[in-house]
């Protein structure tokens, strides 16, 4: 075994560990909130993987979670930070809904359906650009541009919702008039997720994965993120590839809202928190996969599992619904710390094992 | 509106912002981000506010919080400092983190009634007309919130280990220099700082807002953490940022009962759009197309303009999350 799969080997192992230490201290949470940890393990089972219908569920939180992952790489390569990427999501919903309430009575439902996805994948762009540009040329830092923008697209959502987009008679917060099933993407009966949905985000994941690998283009954006100095000093059109990422980011964003939208079992509206934490989600797969694009697909889905499979968990024992995404949360940071402790250490050792063979040095000369 | 009772209203609904702010600008001036503020808040309001329930008392309620500010900062100097992860990495992931424990650990206690800080009126002083019903007719915590401004800023640059601390920021190297532990002593300042926003979130859930409920508080920590940037990492100018930003919030809430036409969601999240304009107004100005634009201007509206500019802006410590390699 060579020393670098050994030291590979130890990496996947401390992340082990990482995990471990998660599920133990969420363990501890479900025991101060009077839940057995291992009954709670397997409602999540039950919950996220019980019937083909949750695993279809799971799929559905999957989508939009993986699309996000997608467009994140490539904004995360150019070291940038979209936390506006929930506001990118609700944008292209919003531009999606609009669309489709245009042109449902006019066009045939699959043209209707293809320009929602194009209207959504315009709003999600726009979005990120509005936050890439006040970063760019207005010195905002993208985190809080984007925050401040994912604000103002939830209050966008509400504002449409109880005013010129409500249902006829009522002002509730409930969301707009449903569309007709026409405009639901296709599934199998018995399975509520589309084919469709599941291959546009596979293949934006592989898309993105061969352009941060293969291409000058993701070359260039990786540059950028290690050091944006050096690579502007080197002729990159920094700005220009800058605003790119945060385009195409947005692109993806856009159609994972989209798809919220029309999605087989969406709710076929748009509602306020849309969204439903799908980008904050999406920042946490891509941190965890550390720019890897293969790693997102098994952490995005083993994710929405958790999502999915912690409603069970949440109906059965009264829990709060963010029980999932704090076990995420936990998860996350402790494979963060642990591998910041493994860094930590060998560099010691590395340190230590440099000082010595100098002071040899030194004594031999 | 009478603008004693406005000005005395502002002041007591400012000590959550205030202390979050003055936390967060002690921590950044010692080089750290603490970028954890939102959850940091929600999680110590909701502790804060168990503990007093549990207790029957706001004390151990009030400490607990600064306890939970302090524990999450010392996660985000741990990772940063000693284990050298990225700080927006691990601010972000405990920003999401503690939000959900807030409201997962809360939810038994919401919307219970509990105890709160009582209102106590120094007397004497707030016979006095007006500045009395303004300054003296408050809250333990609002006079705490006025003495802890001066505090900060006395300690910060005033004494010398407020210039050191200044020092951690701007020139952590050149500190490390001078024989300070730039690493314990931004472990040290963090933890204040963390401190400091727990006592924000205290004074959330013990008096602004008394009680506990999800989405009660949710995103005034990004608000504190804009207004630490606009306030230009100053104790006062951030006190004064963080009052405006109340006096706004307590306009808005009044126009929305003069304008039941508007939908009542849209007022929370005016402070948002401001939020941006207001970074966009003070850090403009260092951005290139602005110099250029500023160089076609006839001379003597460039000056006026360049020196309204240059007020305006705020330039953060240089060291600002930077850890300087280890040695």
């Amino acid at each position: 075994m060579t020393e670098r799969s050994a030291s590979r080997t130890q990496d996947r192992l401390l992340r082990l560990i990482g995990v471990v230490v998660a599920l133990f201290l969420s363990a501890l949470i479900l025991l101060a909130l009077g839940t057995s940890p291992l009954e709670a393990v397997a409602l999540l089972f039950s919950g996220a993987l019980g019937t083909p219908g949750d695993l279809a569920a799971v799929l559905t939180a999957w989508v939009p979670v993986l699309l996000c992952s997608a467009g994140l790489l490539l904004t995360y390569s150019a070291g940038l930070w979209n936390i506006g990427i929930e506001g990118q999501i609700v944008m292209g919903a919003i531009f999606a809904t609009g669309m489709l309430r245009l042109v449902q009575d006019l066009l045939p439902p699959h043209l209707a359906l293809v320009l929602g996805a194009l209207s959504g994948i315009v709003g999600g762009m726009l979005w990120a650009t509005l936050a890439g540009l006040l970063r760019l040329y207005g010195n905002v830092s993208e985190i809080f541009g984007g925050l401040g923008l994912n604000f103002v697209a939830g209050s966008l959502v509400v504002y449409l919702v109880t005013g010129p987009w409500s249902r006829p008679g009522t002002g509730t917060t409930s969301g707009t008039v449903p569309f007709p099933s026409s405009l639901w993407l296709p599934a199998f009966p018995g399975f509520a997720v589309s084919p469709i949905e599941i291959a546009l985000a596979l293949v934006a994941l592989v898309l993105v994965g061969i352009a941060l690998r293969g291409t000058y283009f993701g070359l260039r954006l990786k540059a950028i993120g290690k050091n944006l100095r050096s690579a502007y000093l080197l002729g990159v059109p920094v700005n220009r590839y800058l605003l790119a990422a945060f385009a195409l980011c947005g692109a993806l964003a856009g159609l994972a809202g989209w798809i919220l939208v029309v999605g087989a079992s969406a709710r076929h509206n748009l509602f306020p928190l849309i969204s439903s934490g799908y980008g904050f989600l999406a920042i946490l797969v891509v941190l965890l996969a550390n720019l890897n694009a293969i790693w997102v697909l098994p952490i995005s889905f083993f994710f929405a599992a958790i999502s999915m499979g912690s409603l069970e968990l949440v109906y059965e024992k009264q829990l709060d619904s963010a029980v999932g995404s704090a076990i995420q949360g936990l998860l996350v940071l402790s494979v963060l710390l642990t591998q910041g402790l493994q860094r930590h250490f060998l560099e010691k050792r590395a340190g230590r094992e440099r000082a010595r063979p100098s002071a040899e040095e030194e004594i031999g000369s | 509106m009478d603008l004693t009772i406005f000005l005395a209203s502002v002041l007591a609904a400012a000590p959550p912002v205030l202390f979050a702010v003055l936390g967060e600008t002690i921590t950044e001036r010692a080089g750290v981000i603490n970028l954890s503020l939102d959850g940091t808040i929600l999680f110590s309001a909701m502790a804060g506010f168990a503990v007093a329930l549990h207790t029957g008392s706001v004390i151990p309620g009030i400490l607990a919080a600064m306890g939970v500010g302090a524990l999450v900062a010392g996660i985000v100097a741990l990772a940063s400092l000693t284990l050298r992860l990225p700080q927006v990495a691990t601010g972000f992931v405990l920003t999401l983190l503690t939000r959900d424990l807030a409201y997962v650990l809360g939810n038994p206690y919401v919307r219970v009634p509990g105890p709160q800080v009582p209102h106590t009126p120094i007397p004497i002083l707030s016979e006095w007309p007006a500045v009395g019903k303004i300054f003296f007719d408050q809250d333990p915590l609002v006079y705490l919130s006025l003495a802890a401004i001066v505090l900060v800023w006395v300690f910060m640059f005033k004494t010398r280990p407020g210039l050191m601390l200044r020092g951690l920021g701007e020139q952590p190297t050149a500190a490390y220099v001078r024989g300070a532990d730039v690493v314990r002593m931004r472990y040290l300042y963090t933890l204040l700082g963390g401190a400091l926003v727990g006592l924000g979130g205290a004074a959330f859930s013990l008096l602004v807002a008394p009680g506990w409920a999800r989405q009660k508080f949710e995103g005034i920590g990004w608000i504190a953490l804009a207004i630490v940037i606009f306030g230009n990492w100053h104790p006062i100018r951030a006190a004064l940022g963080a009052y405006f930003f109340v006096a706004l919030q307590t306009v808005a809430t009044n126009l929305q009962s003069a304008m039941p036409e508007v939908p009542t969601q849209v007022f929370p999240t005016l402070p948002f759009p401001l939020m941006i304009l207001t970074l966009l107004l003070v850090t403009v100005s260092s951005a290139e197309w602005m110099n250029r634009l500023l160089g076609r201007l006839p001379p003597g509206l460039r000056r006026t303009l360049t020196r309204t500019i240059q007020m305006l802006q705020t330039v953060p410590p240089a060291g600002l999350g930077k850890v300087p390699k280890r040695e």
